[in-house]
């Protein structure tokens, strides 16, 4: 099964649960207050989903190291290989 | 740092394992001696067998003759060619490379110095202690990280790679880089496998590896963006990371 008909799959799950409990399609005539939870619940959901996406990647921007000592160290080893091919006989 | 859990694990057959280090160049003639003289200095202090085999696509700047020069001071038996007559893509300068591969286990890496041969001894490290079949390099974790980059490629990057986590779940944190060990028949099949070009390649390797129930280790390394020449990640690097991320969703 690909990615995606794995995506399609949950989709159909769950917006056939949804369907079936805010439209009360089986007649479990749900108390009020749990229809008014379910109705806007995808839209929750999205809202939820999309705080996430921000904060995860917005921590992880934040977190993302800078190799101001590997970038040093390379530099430093550049001048060193250059020093050693020329003495080798290297034209650059 | 490097975990010296494993290193007791397989080290009766050290001298049978090679470690072929495949270099793709194009236009890189500052960056070909420096790399090949980090190569030589961690490769030759760690022992292991190794062979440096450079695939020039035709730089127009003489990279090959360069490496020539190369070969004149290393030995033929170190450092081998095995230039091509233009641009071709990666995948297939993978393929021409490993056909005079004689190592068991392949390296791959780019040419520019983004990449720094100190991190292959950990890379070999880990492949014994888990007997991993793909080693990949990763700048998100641990103390992985980057040089060079502003906040709008950060941001890009990570949105990116939190995406494709997100859609395509492969088991691998850095997805894009191309600093990588792997077992030699492991990266024959994959290559055969895959179809995609530029940053999508990398990703769809991996992408690849994790359907074909391939083992992954990972070791943090530091990525230094390109020292001389300029980097790339524009507007269409970007629209053709999309339509090959919505291709592997779909096709695998």
């Amino acid at each position: 099964m690909t990615k995606l008909m794995e995506w399609l799959a949950a989709a159909a799950l769950l917006g056939a649960a949804w369907l079936t409990l805010s439209f009360d399609l089986l007649g479990l005539s749900l108390p009020e207050p749990w229809r008014r939870l379910v109705w806007p619940l995808p839209v929750y959901l999205l809202l939820i989903f999309g705080c996430y996406a921000l904060a995860t990647v917005g921590f992880r921007v934040a977190t993302l190291r800078d190799c101001e000592d590997a970038a040093r160290e390379l530099q430093e080893q550049i001048r060193e290989a250059r020093k050693d091919l020329s003495r080798r006989g290297l034209t650059f | 740092m490097a975990s010296r859990r494993g290193a007791g694990l397989g080290q009766a057959g050290d001298s049978l394992e090679k470690y072929s280090v495949l270099l793709p160049t194009y236009n890189e003639r500052e960056n070909l001696p420096i790399i090949v003289w980090l190569l030589i200095k961690y490769l030759g202090e760690s022992e292991y067998n190794y062979e440096i085999i450079i695939i020039d696509d035709g730089s127009p700047d003489g990279t090959l003759e360069v490496a020539k020069q190369l070969q004149n001071i290393y030995g033929k038996d170190t450092i081998l060619l095995r230039p091509r007559e233009k641009k071709l893509g990666l995948g297939t300068a993978y393929v021409h490379g490993m056909q005079h591969a004689t190592g068991n286990f392949i390296v791959i890496m780019d040419a520019d110095l983004s990449h720094h041969p100190k991190f292959i001894p950990e890379f070999i490290r880990k492949q014994k202690e888990g007997n991993f079949d793909i080693v990949s390099g990763t700048r998100y974790k641990g103390n992985g990280g980057v040089y060079g980059w502003d906040l709008k490629r950060k941001i890009i990057s990570r949105g990116a790679n939190f995406l494709t986590q997100i859609l395509l779940r492969p088991g691998a944190s850095d997805l894009t880089g191309s600093f990588r060990l792997y077992k030699k028949d492991v990266l024959q099949k994959l290559v055969e496998k895959c179809v995609s070009k530029g940053y999508v390649f990398q990703m769809e390797m991996i992408v690849r590896a994790r359907q074909l129930n391939y083992s992954i280790g990972e070791v943090p390394i530091s990525f230094v963006d390109r020292v001389y020449g300029e980097s790339k990640l524009g507007g269409s690097e970007i629209i053709s990371f999309a339509k090959g991320l919505l291709t592997l969703f779909a096709t695998t």
